[in-house]
């Protein structure tokens, strides 16, 4: 993977992510032990830079930094001087300058993690910017359909990227402003996965020019045909502009309802990257499926980013960090 | 002053391409010869190797003064237009406040007497550059400004911009549009397309250029007054002006270095140097202006130099404002964007004896700019070296700010030399003053 950052799904390529995953699973390992906790980054600072608000993303990395034995430094854009109208850039070489060795960005503007790694020498984790990319969120949703897919074989033991092969991935909904259906079409798709955009054009990229999907408005004529269903958030803010008439029509014409649950084939998943609309992305009785693995990718959240942070600041001073 | 002797260049002008000295003497050019011995007391300068030609005309700059001056003033920005072989350029209104009656755009000329470069003003269509009242453009066409605008934004309103056709017409002033319709350009920071699908930033279609710019030639076509295109980035634009031409509307346009050069992946970077108004757009809008300007469908070449102070570029790409410099590296993106399709009489007229004719600075209007290189004309000349290396230092440039595009990249032409009435402003790359 690309040793200095992660900026996009694209810096880790297939090897990549799945040296993530397999790294992931030591410390899934370690979060049973009574002290879910190990010395790999000792003496190493991790800042989050949360420049837009997401308390369960940053909880999530803080608590992955820290069962690395790593200090941890808190940013968030309310307390900070930008207000006062300092620029992006002077802000980054505030934080710089106190020495740390991580950033995790996250900004409501595409790009901001990449500008970043110009004014750090700081390694740059994107924890979601703007509408581009939300690298972690894509792994720990690979990492929870890999769970899955082994569980449904009755095994612990995962064939990692290689259960991917021709599985059939629909993500659907606001695929042009989503930042988490780009990072996992990047994942899906390195993994071997078919995956198929389902949006009204309004809400697709106006070009898919080099994306290795199929894209369809109709999620009808797709629904049978899907191992999994990833539904994206739909913010409340698209209706009654001009991309969406309002709500209960996205619903009727894409939401996850009982009828097209029921079409669904046996044992396809249903995910979301939460918080999620009850009645607009998913019926409310659908969301409680026990298909539906909205809190184990909570959970998984924090060993893929431990194992993140591992492969950027620790695995270079000692692989056997883990079992220490 | 003393005389100036330009010894051992090749002269290009609309004349052609020749050998040849060039004696200036005060503000004109008294003798060109095959080998002229210098008088005693002149100043010799070499052009061994180099093109000797009319400075360059620029009738796209944004000066910034008033308003921005930590961005740019009349001085650093003409600084930069001499270091870049431009003995004249049309500073833009969109300053703050506008250039938009009689009293500031006084004040912009006054600032420009004792600059590097002539400065001629463009004022703007309405007031306030908001798009609702005309400017008294008869006071100012008697100012001697010839081209108006709302650069920085188009004229939305359909029926206004008819309006201002007619009133234009009657005097005999020329107006410039920036096409973009907002209705359809709005939130967008790039150009719209497979890189901004990508990047996830919002994008500005080609559409939003060309649809104004259609509506505009259906106005040139009922009013019959002249227009000026600034800034065409599209294919699709080039082939709207083609058409116009073919049909004998009174329509010039212009292209930036920029867009003749660079494509919207730059903006992979998330550098918001890249960052500019037209976008940039896709390889094969870089060949069609290409094209373009080697057929004479666009007329000229003019910079949109525009600067931002650094920390109002340092900011989130979507938060950036839009704009680059561009004086200080346009002639050798320009010949180099151009090489094997133009020669150099060409070049030099898309970016000198075009422009100048265009903003009326020529000597048929009156004006001093664009040529010829002879006997009896202006000397406002520029030295360019066309194999010259160097590599773009931002912190080099004489601009105040640093948003140069071609940051670290290297580039082939330099301007060695650039006279501007006689005296010697620019010498072996450095300004005089
Ligand atoms: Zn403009």
């Amino acid at each position: 993977m690309n040793d200095r950052h992660l900026l996009s799904i694209a810096d880790l390529g297939r090897e990549g992510i799945e040296d993530v995953m397999r790294t992931a699973d030591s410390f899934r390992e370690v979060a049973g032990r009574s002290i879910p906790r190990v010395p790999a980054l000792r003496g190493k600072t991790v800042a989050t830079l949360f420049f837009e608000a997401s308390t369960r993303t940053r909880l999530s990395f803080e608590t992955a930094a820290k069962r690395l034995s790593a200090d941890v430094m808190s940013f968030a854009a309310s307390s900070s001087s930008l207000e006062k109208g300092e620029s992006l850039r002077d802000t980054v070489e505030t934080i710089d300058a106190m020495g740390v060795d991580a950033m995790v960005v996250r900004h409501r503007s595409s790009g901001v993690p990449a500008q970043v790694t110009a004014w750090t020498s700081a390694c740059v984790i994107n924890a979601g910017d703007g509408q581009h990319e939300h690298p972690t969120q894509a792994l720990l949703d690979c990492y929870t359909i890999r769970e899955a897919l082994a569980q449904r074989r009755g095994t612990e033991d995962s064939q990692n990227g290689a259960d991917f092969a021709g599985l059939r991935i629909g993500i659907v909904g606001d695929v042009k402003h989503s930042r988490v259906a780009r990072s996992n079409v990047l994942a899906f798709s390195a993994l071997g996965a078919e995956v198929v955009l389902v949006a009204p054009r309004t809400l697709m990229p106006p070009s898919l020019d080099g994306w290795p999907v199929k894209a369809t408005a109709d999620l009808d004529s797709v629904i049978p045909d899907l191992d999994v269903v990833y539904l994206l958030r739909i913010q409340a803010e698209r209706a009654g502009q001009v991309l969406l008439p309002n709500l209960d029509e996205y619903h009727e014409r894409y939401g996850l309802t009982r009828e097209r649950s029921n079409r669904l084939a046996a044992g396809a998943l249903v995910m979301h990257p939460g918080p999620m609309i009850r009645g607009v992305e998913i019926a409310p009785e659908v969301a409680d499926l026990p298909s539906s693995l909205v809190t184990r990718q909570v959970r998984n959240g924090v060993f893929i980013r431990s194992a993140v942070l591992f492969h950027l600041l620790g695995a270079a001073d000692s692989g056997e960090a883990i079992d220490a | 002053m003393p005389e100036v002797l330009i010894r051992g260049g090749t002269i290009v002008d609309e004349q052609g391409e020749r050998r040849g000295d060039v004696l200036v003497s005060g503000v004109g050019i008294v003798a060109v010869d095959s080998t002229i011995d210098a008088p005693a007391g002149a100043a010799v300068v070499d052009a061994g190797g180099c093109i000797v030609a009319p400075g360059l005309v620029d009738l796209h700059t944004h000066l910034r003064e008033p308003g921005a001056e930590v961005a740019e003033t009349v001085e650093t920005g003409c600084r930069a237009a001499s270091l870049g072989g431009y003995t004249a350029v049309v500073a833009m209104p969109n300053t703050e406040p506008a250039i938009d009656n009689p009293s500031i755009a006084r004040d912009v000329l006054e600032l420009g007497r004792n600059a590097l470069a002539q400065v001629a003003v463009a004022a703007a269509i309405t007031v306030g550059r908001q798009g609702v009242h005309l400017t008294p453009m008869a006071e100012l066409a008697a100012l001697g400004i010839h081209l108006f605008t709302d650069d920085g934004a188009g004229v939305q309103d359909a029926s206004l911009m008819r309006q201002a056709l007619e009133y234009a017409g009657d005097l005999g002033i020329v107006l410039a549009q920036h096409c973009q319709d907002d209705s359809l350009a709005a939130g967008g920071h790039m150009h719209e397309g497979a890189w901004s699908s990508r990047l996830g930033i919002a994008g500005q279609p080609a559409l939003a250029e060309e649809s104004m710019l259609a509506r505009d030639l259906a106005l040139v076509r009922l009013t019959r007054s002249p227009m000026h295109f600034l800034h065409l980035s599209t294919a699709g634009s080039v082939e709207l002006v083609r058409r116009a031409k073919a049909e004998g509307l009174p329509v010039t346009a212009e292209v930036t270095p920029h867009h003749l050069s660079l494509t919207h992946a730059e903006v992979a970077s998330y550098d918001s140097a890249f960052k500019v108004n037209p976008p940039l757009r896709e390889e094969a809008d870089v060949e069609a202006l290409r094209v373009g300007l080697e057929q004479g469908v666009i007329d000229a070449v003019a910079t949109d130099h525009a600067p931002h102070a650094p920390e109002k570029k340092q900011v989130p790409f979507d938060e950036a404002p839009p704009g680059m410099l561009g004086l200080e590296t346009a002639l050798a993106v320009v010949s180099s964007a151009m090489s094997g399709r133009l020669g150099w009489v060409d070049i030099f007229a898309a970016c000198s004896w075009r422009p100048a004719r265009i903003g009326r600075l020529d000597p048929a209007s009156g004006g001093r700019q664009g040529g010829p290189v002879a006997p009896g004309a202006a000397a406002n000349l520029v030295v360019f070296d066309p194999t010259a290396e160097w590599s773009v230092d931002p912190s080099r440039l004489a601009s105040r700010s640093r948003n140069t595009p071609y940051a670290g990249r290297q580039l082939t032409g330099k301007v060695r030399h650039t006279l501007l009435e006689g005296e010697p402003v620019v010498i072996d790359g450095e300004a005089q003053r």
